[in-house]
Formats: structure tokens, sequence, C-alpha cells
């Protein structure tokens, strides 16, 4: 059988050329605009050399607080839903009544458009007759009744507690499955062993789960990188100065205010630094394909 | 035996309270769209009183302009989950069967698209070039390119698991590559097909952020899109906000709970290896 008649490669032409056009390209002509002044009010570009970069690097601009703020978020976020996850997973993965119902709904939040969930927690957390401060003050828990969303001191840990409520479920069910696929034969040799279930826990299932944990782990980094929506949903970067501001607000406000070069230079910077965590990943979820 | 009594109460409770804290979202759109305007302005979670005001409903599909925006997510939401799903199930299809070190640098090269953020500042250009800015065309060909890492990374994984010998045993009865290809592999790969279709309806339905940047007419917007900006012109107005909250989520929760085995499968497939 000739495998290039038979399999041509054509047949992957279509995916390749859209891919290359709508996705590879941009990012390749984006560094190339990095170097250049374009802008909603320039004609005519010219090169500028690393003057974006250098704008984004100095120390008068918010810019490092702004990845400082991204690295933050993804690591807050990561170690949450995943400690979660794994306590909500090994729970959900016991004799719990309707097993199923309570999956599902754990699910839920992830399958909402993050827009609308930052619309319905813009009222939940709102200070004076949001639905979480009249609760607290309603069991008398009136100092725990903040600004959630309005004050700089807690807006950036209020909008990584609500991503983190929203993204535990999807973690929690990866983890589910990780848990089932481990065999029942461990856990029966243990009990004849005399462990208990932290022994249990901590011998087997935690280290039959890690690289689970670890694909995870990489699924969440890139999300918190690139995060936007529930950002630009909750607070939009505010309040006060860039207190809640991450990459992808920054680029779209850039794009906003017509400043496309430094737009253009902070996605770039981003690209290559996804580029190298990339391929990392690749090799962590394809390890293992083959022998299948 | 009383002690373990206790602890299945204890399991049991917790479950509860975790799965009330992620209903108590949706539960608060559902009560509220029922409600009529001075009974929603707390967004409290009591439940509605007779009579139920189903002109909210009439109301925001109305002022909300949902038909046109529903058709715009359809449109985009169909559109894209059938281009990918092809293209990509014919790329995963090639590259896996016919595995070179050309073919396997293709994939690897597909499948890194996972990671990668988009520069959209710079796909600006490339849409004004090729004249899909402000198109409906557009937001498609960008979704499904957007989608295209992914499912192919899925459906490669399944291709393999399909015995080869099927092919050859094909190719001998003189099958051609393209008869081999939709009459003998497409229908084993359904299952799949189904995940990366529910996987990608929900994506592209959520999704705003393309259109944010690149649709600047709002006759073209999708659902997500409208009712944020219909939230910023009535927020006093909590009951038609949940109205089109509502409204605009249940094809994503319909899509969901009859897909849910897909999605699952679909998430777990490259994290969990048994």
């Amino acid at each position: 059988m000739q495998k290039r008649k038979t399999y041509p490669i054509w047949f992957a032409a279509g995916a390749l050329i859209l891919y290359t056009v709508l996705f590879v390209i941009p990012s390749i002509i984006g560094i190339g605009y990095s170097f250049t002044d374009w802008s909603a009010y320039t004609e005519e570009l010219h090169f500028v050399g690393l003057e974006n970069f250098k704008v984004i690097l100095s120390p008068e601009e918010n810019y490092r607080k702004i990845i400082g703020n991204t690295l933050l978020f993804t690591l807050v976020t990561v170690i949450f839903k995943n400690v979660l996850g794994l306590a909500m997973a090994v729970l959900l993965s016991k004799s719990v009544k309707a097993l199923n119902f309570h999956r599902g709904v754990m699910f839920m939040p992830s399958v909402l458009s993050t827009l609308i969930l930052g619309m319905i927690f813009s009222s939940i957390l709102n200070p004076a007759e949001g639905l979480l401060n009249v609760f607290l003050r309603k069991v008398g828990f009136d100092f725990l009744a903040l600004q959630w969303l309005t004050s700089p001191k807690y807006a950036f840990g209020t909008v990584m507690a609500v991503d983190i409520w929203r993204g535990t479920g999807y973690i929690m069910t990866i983890l589910i499955a990780g848990i089932l696929s481990i065999s029942t034969e461990y856990y029966e040799a243990a009990s004849i062993d005399g462990a208990n279930g932290l022994q249990k826990f901590f011998y087997i299932t935690l280290p039959l789960l890690l690289p689970t944990l670890a694909t995870t782990t990489v699924l969440n980094v890139i999300y918190g990188l690139k995060v936007f929506d529930m950002i630009y949903a909750l607070t939009n970067g505010g309040p006060g100065k860039a207190t809640t501001e991450v990459l992808y607000t920054i680029v779209f406000k850039k794009f906003g205010t017509g400043q496309y070069a430094v737009g253009t230079a902070l996605s770039s910077v981003m690209f290559v630094f996804m580029l190298i965590i990339g391929f990392f990943m690749i090799r962590v979820m394809t390890k293992g394909e083959v022998q299948e | 035996m009383m002690k373990k009594t206790v602890g299945k109460i204890c399991v049991n409770v917790l479950a509860w309270l975790l799965s009330l804290i992620c209903m108590i979202p949706l539960l608060l759109i559902l009560f509220n769209s029922l409600k009529d305007k001075n009974a929603a302005s707390d967004m409290n979670l009591s439940l509605p009183t007779l009579p139920i005001p189903w002109e909210n409903f009439a109301t925001v599909i109305e002022k909300g302009k949902l038909v046109t925006s529903f058709l715009n997510s359809l449109t985009y939401s169909f559109g894209s989950v059938i281009l990918c799903s092809v293209l990509a199930v014919m790329a995963a299809y090639v590259l896996s069967r016919n595995a070179t070190r050309l073919n396997k640098i293709l994939f690897m090269f597909l499948v890194l698209g996972i990671t990668l953020p988009i520069n959209y500042v710079a796909l600006t250009k490339v849409m004004l070039f090729l004249h899909l800015n402000n198109t409906k065309l557009g937001i498609i060909l960008l979704y499904a390119a957007m989608q295209l890492p992914f499912s192919v990374f899925l459906m490669h994984g399944f291709v393999a698991r399909i015995p080869i010998e099927l092919d050859e045993a094909a190719v001998i009865d003189g099958c051609g590559c393209v008869k081999l290809f939709f009459w003998i592999i497409m229908p084993l790969l359904r299952p799949v097909l189904a995940t990366v279709f529910v996987l990608t309806f929900l994506n592209t339905w959520n999704e705003f952020v393309s259109p944010l940047y690149f649709l600047s007419s709002s006759d073209k917007w999708p659902m997500t899109l409208s009712v944020y900006n219909f939230f910023g012109m009535y927020f006093k107005d909590w009951n038609l906000v949940c109205a089109d909250i509502l409204l605009t989520s249940l094809p994503v929760i319909l899509v969901y709970l009859l897909g849910q085995k897909y999605i699952v499968s679909g998430m777990t497939a490259g994290a969990v290896k048994g």
C-alpha cells in the first residue's frame, strides 16, 4: 500500500492553510510591527528599533505591574484550582449519593460565558445590596462585608476567587477521570495491609495522579497567562491604577486607543514566552499517545 | 458503625454545599428573570411570586434584538463547528496514518496553537487584507482557526486507535483514498467528532473577544456581546437582564446536558493515561 497515495497530504492542507493564515502569520508579522511606530495616527510606518520594548520595561510605566499581575493570577489560580479540584474529586469519587448530579452541577460554571458570569458577579459582589454582603451581614459577619470589586485592596483577590470558583469544576472533572482510572487492586492491597484513608491518598492516589495533575497544571498556566474575559467582565483592569490589569486587557486597551505598536509588542513578548511553554506542554500531552 | 454513618452524612452534606455554591448564580438568574422589576431590583434568592411576568421574555427578545443576535450566534457556531470538524478530522487522519518526519513536524506545528496567544492587533492587518474585517465569514473562519489545534490533537489520538488493517483491506478491494476516508474511517470517528462538535460549539458560543475586535456593526454581534450591551443600557432592570442572560445561556446549557459524556471524554483525552 502506497502511503502517500492512500493518505494524500492535501487532506491536511485546509487545516494548515487556515491555521497558518489566521493564527501564525499575525503572530509573525506582529513581531515585525513591534519594531515600528504603528498607530492609528500614523500614515506611514517607521522603524523605531527597540523603542516599544523600552516602553514596556521602563519603570515609569505600569507594565511591570501588569506582567506581575498576570503571573500572580496564574500562580494563585493554578494552586487553588488544583488543590480544591483534587479535594472535590476525591470527595466525588467516594460513595456520595446523587454523584452524577453533583459532578454535573460543579462543572456547570465552566460552561457559561465568562462575560455573563462577570455580570452576575458584579451584582452578587455589590458592596451595598449584593447577595454576598447581605448574607454576611445577616449572619453577623459585618466586618467581612467588604468592597469586593471596588476597593483596590481587595479587587484582585476577588477576581481571582471568582475565577477559581469558575474553573475548579473543570479541573475536578479531569481529576475524577484520573482517579477512576487507578486500579482498585492497589486500594484493596493497602486495606489488607491496614492502611487508613489518609495513607491511601498519599501513597496511592496522589503519586498515580501526578501525570494528570501535570496536565491540569499546564492547562491552567496557559489559561491564566492568556486570561482576558473574566477580568474584562468584572473590573476591566480597575479600580484605580491597573490594580487588576493583565496582559490581554492592556493589549485590548492599547488597541482601543490606537497604540497598535505597543499592543503588538506586548503580544509578541507573550507569544515568545508561550512558545517555550508550549513545547513543554505538548510533550506532556502527547506523552504515551504512541503506545496506544 | 456510628462513626461511619456520621462520616457519610458529612460527606453528603459537603457535596450538597459545594453544589449549592456552584448553582447560586444560576438560581439567581432563573428566579429573578421570573420576577417583576421591583422584586428583581434586590437580586436576591427569594422565590418568584405568582403571577409570573412572562412578558419579561417578550420584552428582552424585542428590545435586546435577541432574534438577530441568536441567528448570528447560530451562524458563527455552526459555521465554525462544521468547518473546523471537517478540516481537523481530515488533517488528523493523514498526519496520524502517514507519520513521516515532515508530517510529525506539521502535527506539532498545528498542535502548538493550543498554547499560543493570538495577536489580535496584528490580526486586524491580515483581516483587512483579506477583506474579512466586519464580516460574518471572517468570524467563522477565525473561530474555526482558533479551534483547530485542539481538535486536531484530540482526533489524532483517536485515529491511531483504528486498526490500519481496515485501510489495507479497503485499498486491496480497490477503494480510493477519498472513498476510504469518507465511507470507512469517518463513520468510525463518530464519537470523537461528537466531542469536537460539542466542545467547539460551547467555546464559540461563549466567545466574545473576536467580535469585540472585528465586528464594528452591532447587527452582526453574537448573543454574548449583545447581552453585555443590553446590560449597559438596562442595568437597573435586573428582571430583564436576567431574562436576557437566561435566554443567551439556554443553548449552551442544553448542549452541555445533552453532550455531557462527550465533553468529559474530550477533556480527559491527553490528561489521563490509564
